[in-house]
């Protein structure tokens, strides 16, 4: 009786300390990716406020909140988000869309495959924003080329990701859908889908990364309104603080996006989670 | 009943894997294929399963022609195959996807409880063990009833003990459900602890050398005289099997067609 209370106890307290320990490192392990730029920002915001340098062209932190505030109650920023959001939506909708569409075919269908993809890897080599004179050309200098534009941005890792996906999908379990006679129909539901899906999701990710680049390179070369406008705008008069803050914006919202496919993508991805221990 | 004329399979890249397997197997009959590497067992079995239908001969199963995987075969492969984005109830009733939901969560229930793993019907199959996983696939053929099972080394990435507990599961099943069973093996005591007859297989082109009954009472122990008689007799087999094998004769003439020695 006694035996088992102690060996209950003896194993109970470094099981309790382990516990706490791992709470206290959840904590704290995030915050640790911190500590350097906000010492960076304090620090610099201290040499300024005491006159050390002027920070004129290189805005404290306070400065660049204070132009955020200001941009924000304009409406300047929301409106200008807005535009540049509902670029890369469309130009993320297009690209991904069609990439799907190419990338299945191409990897179900050997003949696809064959018939596009060495046109579609040497069109990939070249530069993408090599591609703008001639969007400008042919569509204008308005919304069709820019939107063109992060298309082919987004396109290529989309198309690529999807069609390796499908090549490699685990032909043992392909055959246990023939086993079970499946039509084709249910092969690629049942199947083909689920086992794809993870690389596909990745793609997505890093094609949506990529148009929000290619947003930023559509919108230097010439746009009225739009993040990247901000950026230009900032830049010709002088005030760098819009600078900052037009970049700030780019990363709050092309993360929030790439969460956003994260957000839906999780309930059917669930089974892939690895139990992960560090 | 199952039979097999003169079944042949040659691959597009020229190898004669089958030259001519005669074989009949009655309903509930448990067969042990055996033999050295490379002598198309596992061909033979995926021929039968309709997987990869067979370039000569016929399989005939209760007098319909196997060309395409048949719902009254089953097979199971030597690694479990589970699918890793469904549970293991719906990895086990896979087989089902056309009934109705109540009957489906039924058989599924009633499967894995046979094979012992009630419990595991929330969990998803990298969460198994080797032994568990490969019983999940067993429920997951036996779900749908059917009247072949063919098993390819199912168990043979699994360790003694674990082998030996799912040899003893398949039997009970096998008692329950009296399906035929084909069963692939480089295991030797396997063969005998579950077989009603042996057949030893030799290469080039793949055909049967020699079919043994083994006449034990069941349950069998392993550690009995007849047991190890039983045992000595197949080992002999198989070693004349692999010595008739001229070396380098890849592609020595095809054997007459059912050249089975009977004894
Ligand atoms: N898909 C295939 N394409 C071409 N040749 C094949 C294919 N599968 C098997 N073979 C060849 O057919 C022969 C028989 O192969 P099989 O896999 O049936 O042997 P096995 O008896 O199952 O061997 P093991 O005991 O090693 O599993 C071998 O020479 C093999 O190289
Ligand atoms: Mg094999």
């Amino acid at each position: 009786m006694s035996l088992v209370g102690m060996s209950i106890i003896v194993e109970g307290s470094p099981a309790q300390e382990r516990t706490a320990r791992n709470r206290w490192a959840r904590l704290t392990r995030p915050a640790l990716g911190f500590v350097l730029p906000v010492t960076l920002a304090v620090t610099w915001e201290f040499v300024v406020r005491m006159g050390w340098a002027s920070g004129r062209l290189a805005p404290p932190p306070s400065v660049i909140f204070a132009t955020f505030v200001d941009l924000a109650r304009t409406g300047d920023l929301q409106r200008n988000t807005l535009v540049t959001l509902g670029r890369v939506a469309a130009g993320f909708g297009l690209g991904a869309g069609v990439a799907t569409i190419v990338g299945a075919a191409a990897g179900y269908s050997p003949l696809v495959r064959r018939l596009l993809d060495p046109s579609l890897q040497a069109l990939r080599a070249i530069p993408s924003i090599a591609w703008v004179p001639l969007f400008i050309l042919w569509l204008g200098i308005f919304e069709a080329s820019k939107v063109t534009l992060i298309a082919v941005g987004v396109f290529f890792p989309v198309y690529l990701g999807l069609m390796g996906a499908i090549q490699s999908v685990d032909r043992k379990l392909v055959e246990v859908g023939r086993a079970f006679r499946l039509s084709d129909v249910a092969m690629v539901r049942r199947i083909l889908l689920p086992a794809v899906l993870p690389a596909y999701v990745i793609s997505l990710r890093s094609g949506l990364g990529l148009g929000w680049m290619f947003v930023v390179a559509a919108e230097l070369m010439g746009a009225s309104e739009g993040l990247g406008y901000l950026l230009i705008d900032g830049q010709q008069l002088g005030k760098p603080a819009e600078i900052v803050t037009a970049i700030v914006a780019f990363a709050i919202v092309g993360k929030a996006t790439d969460w956003l496919i994260a957000l839906v993508a999780t309930p059917f991805l669930r089974w892939e989670d690895v139990v992960r221990q560090d | 009943m199952l039979v097999l004329e003169r079944v042949g399979k040659t691959y597009p890249n020229g190898v004669h894997a089958l030259g001519g397997v005669s074989l009949e197997v009655e309903l509930g009959e448990i067969v042990a294929v055996i033999g050295g590497s490379g002598c198309g067992k596992s061909t033979l079995l995926r021929t039968i399963s309709g997987l990869d239908p067979s370039s000569e001969g016929s399989v005939v199963l209760d007098g319909e022609r196997i060309i395409a995987p048949h719902e009254k075969i089953g097979i199971i492969f030597q690694e479990p195959r589970l699918l890793p984005w469904l549970k293991v109830a719906d990895n086990v009733g896979f087989g089902l996807g056309d009934r109705p939901k109540s009957e489906r969560a039924h058989r599924v229930a009633a499967a894995l409880k046979r094979v012992g793993l009630a419990d595991k019907a929330g969990v998803w199959p990298r969460e198994l063990s080797g032994g568990q996983a490969q019983r999940v696939a067993i429920a997951r053929a036996l779900v749908p009833r059917p009247e072949v099972l063919l098993l390819d080394e199912p168990f043979s990435a699994l360790d003694a003990f674990t082998r030996a507990d799912l040899q003893d599961h398949l039997l009970d099943l096998w008692t329950d459900l009296r399906p035929t069973l084909i069963l692939v093996t480089h295991d030797v005591d396997e063969a005998i602890v579950l077989a009603d007859r042996i057949m030893v297989m030799c290469p080039r082109p793949g055909r049967v050398f020699e079919d043994i009954g083994v006449d034990l009472p069941r349950p069998r122990d392993r550690q009995s005289a007849a047991f190890d008689f039983a045992k000595r007799r197949v080992l002999a087999a198989l070693d004349r099997s692999l010595q008739r094998v001229p070396s380098g004769a890849e592609d020595e003439p095809k054997a007459e067609a059912g050249a089975a020695l009977w004894w």
